[in-house]
């Protein structure tokens, strides 16, 4: 690969308008296909389509996959615990972002 | 290599016993869990718990660590003895392949890495011939956003060498920063995360997007904010001033009787994107300081003329 770094390699953004199949999330997560099932049951992650064949997940699921599965890894909380830390660490995110937008620090 | 004190990095005592050593490593990693913890040092501090973990978890590694440490005194040089395991049974497994990849040195002098039992892509199951998906973050100006441009990028990766030791090496890649990418937002470079395996095409890079912090304007979302001092006349009077914006300078009127705090909206003037941001104006009030005498005199004639309570909300 290392031959190539001169050229200018230009990605694709993810952003709302991008949809992830479902093999896609597991293999840039690293996350088995029965837990990112159990993911969409417990409501972490929150696909259109109804077969797991025809789940399309936004791209904030690949973030949210991947914490989620680290989060329950190494803490030792199953999916239901990972899946309220997420919800109030996305939370506080966003508070800060407001924080830091309003006050400037 | 330094010897490492498991106990210390723990905080338990080397007689802990093991439900005593389970409950410190649940709440320290807790603490420096990188997606959880606010520490600046969280990352380093977690794997380095995680690794005193994977010894004194385990009676066997526990055991055989317990007997080396009587001879080493914690930071001093270590090379563990040729034979320093004989008689130690280890029946392996446990080590995450995360974990395993993150070791130290002193660690894998003691148990390697074929003993920790984590091979990368092989885990559970599924086995994956196409490569790894690897991550990065990438911290990226505002003006780039702003106006896309092309930046060197320089990753770092750690890598597995043939004898089953882990280096880092360095790859720098010229990459396309796109117009309008905000906080949070993932790049995609298909084809250029993990090797593959055999002739299974390789995996895709991600570069998690982190705007710098600009000197004028702060990012919320496609939403930039931008202070703007105002005198208490240009307040009070209204008033119109010139205003940067990241497609430069604009007249902006303020309208009289304005406050501090007040955000004046220029539409599309923040982020890029197909519903382009806004630009928040924030009127900061600013006084006049009170250092001459003519100042002085000036604040007292306001006292004096204008009856003003600006505590008449207080409902004393």
């Amino acid at each position: 690969m290392g031959g190539q770094s001169l050229s200018v390699l230009t990605g694709v953004v993810l952003d709302e308008n991008t949809l992830v199949t479902f093999t896609e999330l597991c293999q840039s997560c690293d996350v088995e296909s029965d837990v990112v099932a159990e993911m969409v049951e417990i409501g972490i992650l929150d696909p259109t389509g109804g077969a797991p064949g025809d789940w399309r997940f936004e791209a904030g699921a690949l973030r949210r996959a991947a914490t989620a599965a680290r989060l329950q890894r190494d803490l030792g909380v199953n999916l239901a615990g990972a899946a309220l830390a997420l919800e109030l660490l996305e939370r506080i995110e966003r508070l800060e972002a407001r924080l830091r937008a309003l006050k400037g620090y | 290599m330094e010897f490492k004190d498991y106990y210390a990095v723990m905080g338990v005592a080397r007689d802990a016993a093991q439900d005593e050593i389970k409950r410190a490593y649940r709440k320290l990693a807790r603490k420096y869990h990188p997606d959880v913890s606010k520490e600046k040092d969280a990352e380093a501090r977690f794997k380095e718990v995680g690794e005193a973990y994977e010894v004194l978890k385990d009676p066997e590694k526990r055991a055989a660590y317990d007997r080396l440490a009587s001879s080493w005194r914690p930071g001093e040089e270590f090379r563990p003895p040729p034979d320093w395991d004989a008689g130690f049974e280890f029946s392996g497994g446990g080590v995450g392949p995360e974990a395993g990849s993150a070791f130290s040195d002193f660690f894998e002098s003691l148990f390697g890495r074929g003993r920790g039992g984590g091979t990368g892509g092989a885990r559970g199951a599924t086995f994956r011939a196409r490569g790894q998906d690897h991550h990065a973050k990438v911290l990226v100006d505002l003006e780039d956003s702003l106006q896309g441009a092309t930046r060197a990028i320089t990753l770092r990766m750690p890598e597995l060498t043939a004898d089953g030791h882990v280096t880092t090496r360095e790859r720098t890649l010229n990459v396309r920063i796109p117009q309008g990418v905000r906080n949070g937002q993932q790049i995609r470079l298909a084809g250029h995360g993990g090797a593959g395996l055999g002739n299974a095409p390789p995996g895709d890079l991600y570069l998690e997007v982190e705007l710098r912090p600009h000197p004028l304007y702060r990012v919320d979302g496609t939403d930039l904010y931008l202070d703007l001092p105002v005198a208490p006349w240009e307040a009070a009077l209204g008033a119109t001033v010139q205003v940067p914006t990241p497609a430069g300078t604009v007249d902006l009127k303020i309208p009289a009787g304005s406050a501090t705090d007040r955000k004046l909206r220029l539409k599309g003037r923040g982020l890029p994107a197909r519903e382009p941001g806004d630009l928040y104006v924030v009127l900061r009030v600013t006084l006049p300081p009170a250092d001459t005498e003519r100042a002085r005199a000036l604040y007292r004639r306001m006292q004096e003329e204008l009856h003003f309570d600006p505590r008449a909300g207080l409902g004393r």
